[in-house]
């Protein structure tokens, strides 16, 4: 569509919004259509390829670019690596999303974005030409933070596992080789960072491990941060009732670098030596974010405006996720992914019907934790779009944790997974 | 025909009117957020142990809902949730899903258990 074209369109939009206003009854008077390009199908991107074809009855197209060939869940994973569950259990397919839905499945990745021409280019050959763009690409890491680990041998033997997929299982094999009595260390970056709540689920379900098969052995938690992030009082109490002998949890204490050969943490006034070394690196929007020329703050994640997901700067492209510089105690969690999916699909699609977003959108976060291998603890909260501050902001009163930890928690975050695994895939 | 050219008149001299104008679809985009739990729709995975919403209706879900946000009704994460939404955003909600196919699951009132 040329510009001016693009202009007597939107014109038509807001014309057709007034005489809604007067009295129409319906949902508009313009049906959406065009060409949406969603790269990344994890919680964000794959809910967004779903929704902008379920709620536009099919249609608006809808192309979804993934490198991987299936979809493995980061939420539930720590689980896998405890020997709860296996990969099998968190690997899906994106098949339905093709079959039923009608999505156009790219298995690729995207070299670079031209927001300007609305076209990207597919490291496989060929450009993609879109009307609208949806970018959900999780995070990357800041290896250089870590020097010793700024390279791929380095890489393999020292693991992070905060992406799902053959790191889980590796980490996994080190916990299975790791004999009774060893160390297992567990480094956590500053926050904000890929699900808070995470590492702490994963010092439990180790020393949960331990407990079984190897209790003369320890998890020593290096914690960045000053105090646990998320669910504080709740995984302190897990600590001390279940995990007193194993779990050491040491605050203030940022990784400066590691030595690869002896598998030891350097931190700024002492060294820790560990059988397995388990380091969260620190982390920013996906590199793709930065070579599209996107607004980042503090150089690390995505200014958006919050009635779209839309980048701030750059037209046409919304962004999802991890990769988003967040709402005031916003959590990026896949849960949130997912939610934001769901806002961001509404608005394009109202967009492409030459409408104005939702003015007061809202999103709710549920996130459950294990904290051994049966009981769960939560984290829930509702944003609200804030005039004034143009932001989401956390609903007072609403919200809060679990007031103990269950096993009826753990059968519901078990529930959560399999439906919103549904709501993003089938 | 007079009546409709000085509205649309008073909405374009005030556009700010327009930019403020609720969704038509808001009822829709409200129900989306109960799905990463209750499924697409209502509709949660048969044997997920989460209750269903799709089908059921208005009258009775508002109930629970009302005293989710009250605390007559125990749960672990609905009373935290429910206080986050108005009482007309209930509303629409339920209404929303009560319009909506029953799913494979049916409804288990007594089943506190399930949040």
């Amino acid at each position: 569509m040329a510009d001016g074209d693009r202009r007597a369109f939107l014109k038509a939009g807001a014309l057709a919004g007034v005489l809604t206003l007067a009295g129409c009854a319906g949902s508009g008077l313009r049906q959406p259509r065009g060409h949406v390009v969603v790269v990344g199908g994890g919680y964000g991107g794959a809910t967004a390829a779903k929704y902008l074809r379920m709620w536009s009855a099919r249609g608006v197209d809808v192309t979804l670019v993934e490198r991987s060939p299936h979809f493995v869940s980061c939420p539930m994973s720590n689980l896998v690596i405890s020997g709860n569950r296996s990969m099998a259990d968190i690997t899906l397919d994106y098949d339905r999303l093709q079959s039923h839905w009608g999505v156009r499945i790219v298995h690729d990745e995207v070299l670079a974005v031209d927001a300007v021409a609305r076209s990207l280019r597919l490291a496989g050959g060929g450009d993609l030409r879109y009307d609208r763009l949806v970018l959900s690409p999780g995070i990357d890491f800041m290896w250089h933070e870590i020097p010793a680990l700024d390279n791929a041998g380095a890489q393999a033997s020292i693991l992070h596992a905060w992406k799902a997929g053959a790191q889980t299982l590796a980490l996994r094999r080190q916990l299975e080789a790791m004999p009774d009595g060893g160390v297992f260390v567990l480094s956590i970056p500053r926050a904000p960072y890929r699900c808070p709540p995470g590492p702490y689920e994963r010092a439990c379900l180790v020393a949960d491990y331990c407990k079984r098969h190897k209790p003369r052995s320890k998890v020593v938690v290096l914690d960045a941060n000053d105090e646990i992030v998320s669910k504080k009082g709740l995984f302190a109490k897990a600590w001390a009732e279940l995990y007193p002998e194993i779990i050491e949890y040491r605050p203030q204490s940022e990784l400066r670098d590691v030595d690869v050969a002896t598998k030891t943490a350097r931190l700024d006034f002492d060294q820790v030596r560990a059988d397995v070394l388990n380091v969260i690196p620190p982390q920013r929007a996906a590199d793709i974010a930065a070579r599209s020329g996107l607004k980042l703050i503090n150089q690390r994640w995505a200014e958006i405006d919050w009635l779209s997901m839309e980048s701030s700067g750059t037209p046409g492209v919304h962004v999802l996720g991890d990769a988003i510089f967040p709402a005031p105690t916003m959590p990026k969690s896949g849960d949130v992914a997912s939610q934001q999916a769901k806002l961001a699909a509404a608005a394009i699609l109202r967009l492409l019907a030459g409408e104005q977003p939702d003015p007061a959108p809202l999103l709710m976060n549920t996130c459950y934790s294990f904290v051994d291998s049966r009981n769960a603890i939560h984290v829930a909260a509702v944003y609200r779009y804030d005039r004034a501050s143009r932001a989401l902001q956390p609903v007072p009163g609403a919200g809060g944790v679990s007031s103990v930890r269950s096993e009826l928690e753990g059968r519901i975050a078990a529930g959560w997974a399999q439906n919103i695994w549904a709501d993003m895939l089938s | 025909m007079k009546r409709l050219s000085a509205l649309a008149t008073l909405t374009l001299l005030t556009g700010s009117l327009f930019a403020q104008a609720a969704d038509p679809e808001r009822a829709r985009n409200l129900a989306a957020t109960c799905a990463n739990c209750h499924g697409t729709d209502g509709r949660p995975v048969s044997g997920s142990g989460i209750d269903p919403l799709a089908g059921i209706d208005q009258r009775l879900s508002l109930q629970q809902l009302a005293h989710f946000k009250s605390g007559r009704r125990p749960g672990t994460i609905m009373p935290q949730i429910a206080k986050g939404y108005t009482d007309e955003e209930l509303e629409l909600i339920a209404a929303h899903f009560a319009a909506q196919k029953h799913g494979a699951e049916t409804w288990q009132t007594a089943t506190d258990a399930l949040f």
